[in-house]
């Protein structure tokens, strides 16, 4: 139990939940008493159904979890929500502001609708599923999180993408994967332009399990992975050399 | 016999001197820019260019060796519930477990805790040999986020986001292919063997709004109890330490141009970024200015080699200094007992500066398994602790000499420059004047 006051009502079967839901309002409690609260749980705790009320754009909402419960939050979010996320499953029912599932260890966090820039950014582990589109700077820096986006994503997507796997339904902006190191990106629509070292790559059996899997995982119900193509690292600005220099 | 005209003797240029006509031809025998590591190498107005007044009719000293002169400090006031505490008012600045060998971190971790004082990660993620011997780590947040996890951020002492360094304000990191280990590049989740060159912004933020936020978020995730510092490269000293402030910073910090770097261009270390001592009295204008000195607390970097330079910069109005150039040399670094490795790696004790090789004769900017058994880190970490013991002993002695019972009530009025310069830039009249130039009407 948390050891503080936290405003909580149970009840039944309402909107998807079957379980019972701790429910924290913010609009009569603060944020930093659900995340303290959040952070309070410990393994084994029978608090495992969260909900969060009236987000209406609070930024860190849901951060540092690192237990494995669930957490519902109604509403569009503000920065950074799930930032840090280890092992929770969030689901934004609303969009998110900027950063959300930043530096994401494991775990999983959906957003139901558009998600802003830098969606994932640096993640480490777990999937982050935006049904919706994401903006610029999907995946940037991104450490080995697994990202699927139902619609478009814009520009500078997987900049220095290090590890990890950013699938897009729909199209993707300019400069896709600039700097790329070890990420996969799989897109099914229209690539604007790739960015300096990323390449179309060869669809292997392999990738296509990986990316049927990811599909799956993220509800992707209908999309085949032979649909999509698959770009990566060159591997030509891995280690310097003069001649490459009109590349940055 | 004929008549020879005397001869004139020959004539360098002071334009184009030795180190510049072999730079021109480094440069177009190898098409690339010269990297190394280290802080400015070239003459700049210096805390050597400011004396200490002491004692006099109006101020009378206190004993040398029987009244008290405190050096502790308090970090991370502000917001923090949990601000740390440091015996002296020198820090250990950031340097990378990747850059740096892990013998060397923890060298720096028991030095440092010997001493009552704190050391920083740096661009490599937090190592257990670092953690385990620093009793007060700071967890630096970089824009290559490497090795960031919630787990190290909880287990730290107080976190720093670095927004820039005195070698590079506004450049990334760099550590070249043959420093990076097995162990390295796991811990940057990179290929073994690279040329890694790290984000100079960060990732999910710019600018001060977003900092704010981002601020937020890492209070939120540490449940408000680690002091948040921001460090930044000497640029744009009052204007970044207000933005800091106004962002929520409990600490700020900022490097001068003289403060070392793991690997750098050359041309970006000596040509971008102010010296320490033009960054002072702009940061501490600023935080007097929103009435916040001494609320949030201001750590300086960049050239600190003594205690004189320690004293100084307090009486300037900083609340702590860091070191980390100096600390290496501490542990060893440019030690002349590895003279004749030096001589075959081209250079000398004193100027061996291509830390990015990894293949320091100290056995400390090296990932060499062989070269980093040169550090042991007990008797490293002892010298680093005498050393830093000679510091406070001589800041002490200075400021008792002014009549201070702390490092802390040091103050500009107790300093004169010895050059116009230095005097404009400290804000201190020139010596045997009452000219600050700048004020005083001219």
């Amino acid at each position: 139990m948390p050891a503080i006051n936290v405003s909580k009502a149970t009840r039944e079967q309402d909107h998807e939940q079957s379980r019972a839901s701790t429910v924290f309002d913010l609009a009569e409690m603060p944020l930093r008493e659900l995340n303290q609260a959040l952070h309070n749980l410990t393994p084994g705790s029978n608090e495992t159904a969260w909900e969060v009320l009236n987000p209406k754009g609070s930024h860190s909402v849901a951060v540092g979890v690192d237990q494995p419960i669930t957490i519902d939050v109604r509403g569009s979010v503000g920065y950074y929500c799930g930032g840090m996320n280890d092992g929770s499953a969030i689901t934004v029912h609303g969009s998110a502001g900027p950063g959300v599932g930043e530096n994401m260890m494991s775990g999983s966090i959906t957003v139901k609708g558009d998600a802003s820039q830098y969606a994932g950014a640096t993640g480490r582990g777990g999937l982050l599923v935006i049904e919706g589109n994401a903006s610029s700077r999907c995946g940037i820096s991104m450490k080995g999180i697994d990202i699927v986006v139902h619609g478009n994503i814009g520009h500078m997507s997987a900049f220095m993408a290090q590890s990890g796997n950013l699938v897009v339904l729909g199209d993707a902006g300019d400069a896709l994967g600039d700097s790329i190191y070890e990420a996969r990106l799989f897109v099914r629509g229209k690539v604007e332009s790739l960015g300096a070292d990323c390449i179309a790559k060869e669809m292997r059996p392999e990738h296509l399990e990986l990316l049927q899997g990811l599909l799956d995982r993220a509800g992707a119900t209908g999309v085949k992975a032979a649909e999509f193509k698959r770009y990566g690292s060159a591997r030509t600005l891995y280690n310097f050399n003069i001649d490459n220099a009109d590349a940055y | 016999m004929t008549y020879r005209n005397p001869p004139t003797t020959p004539r360098k240029s002071a334009t184009f001197d030795d180190y510049t006509l072999s730079e021109i031809r480094r440069a177009a025998a190898t098409g690339i820019y010269d990297i190394r590591g280290a802080g400015a190498k070239r003459k700049l107005p210096h805390f050597d260019d400011l004396l200490v007044l002491g004692a006099s009719i109006s101020r009378y000293p206190l004993e040398g060796y029987r009244e008290r002169c405190d050096t502790s400090v308090v970090l991370g006031s502000r917001h923090a519930k949990k601000p740390i505490e440091l015996k002296i008012p020198i820090t250990i600045a950031g340097m990378s477990f990747g850059s740096l060998s892990g013998p060397a971190k923890e060298a720096l971790g028991r030095g440092a805790t010997l001493s009552g004082t704190s050391t920083t990660t740096g661009d490599g993620g937090m190592t257990e040999e670092e953690r385990g011997h620093s009793k007060t780590l700071v967890y630096q947040y970089l824009p290559s986020r490497y090795g960031m996890n919630p787990r190290d951020l909880r287990r730290a002492d107080a976190i720093e986001i670095v927004v820039g360094q005195g070698a590079k304000p506004g450049g990334g990191g760099m550590l070249l292919g043959q420093k990076i280990s097995d162990r390295v590049a796991e811990m940057r989740t990179l290929p073994k063997g690279i040329d890694q060159r790290s984000a100079s912004r960060h990732p999910d933020w710019t600018g001060p709004d977003d900092l704010e936020i981002k601020i937020l978020e890492l209070r939120e995730i540490t449940d408000w109890e680690k002091p948040i510092y921001v460090k930044v490269g000497g640029a744009r000293p009052y204007y970044d330490t207000a933005l800091a402030v106004k962002s929520g910073a409990d600490v700020v910090v900022i490097d001068g141009m003289q403060g070392g770097t793991a690997a750098t261009q050359e041309v970006f270390i000596e040509n971008v970024g102010q010296p320490t001592l033009a960054c002072i009295r702009p940061a501490v204008q600023a935080l007097q200015d929103l009435g916040m000195h001494r609320k949030v607390q201001l750590i300086v970097s960049g050239g600190i080699r003594n205690g004189a330079d320690v004293a100084k910069a307090l009486a300037l109005g900083v609340d702590a200094v860091s070191i980390g150039t100096a600390a290496l040399v501490a542990l060893g670094d440019n030690d002349p007992r590895w003279e004749a490795d030096y001589n075959e790696l081209g250079t000398t004790a004193g100027a061996y500066d291509d830390w990015h090789e990894g293949r320091d004769p100290a056995g400390i900017t090296t990932q060499d398994p062989v070269l980093m058994k040169r550090v042991d880190p007990i008797a490293a970490g002892r010298r680093l602790a005498n050393y830093l013991k000679v510091m406070t002993l001589e800041a002490q002695t200075i400021a008792r000499a002014c009549g201070k019972n702390s490092l802390h009530n040091l103050e500009p009025e107790d300093l004169v420059a010895l050059t116009i310069e230095a005097a404009a830039m400290a804000g201190v009249p020139l010596a045997g004047t009452n000219w600050i130039p700048g004020k005083n009407g001219f």
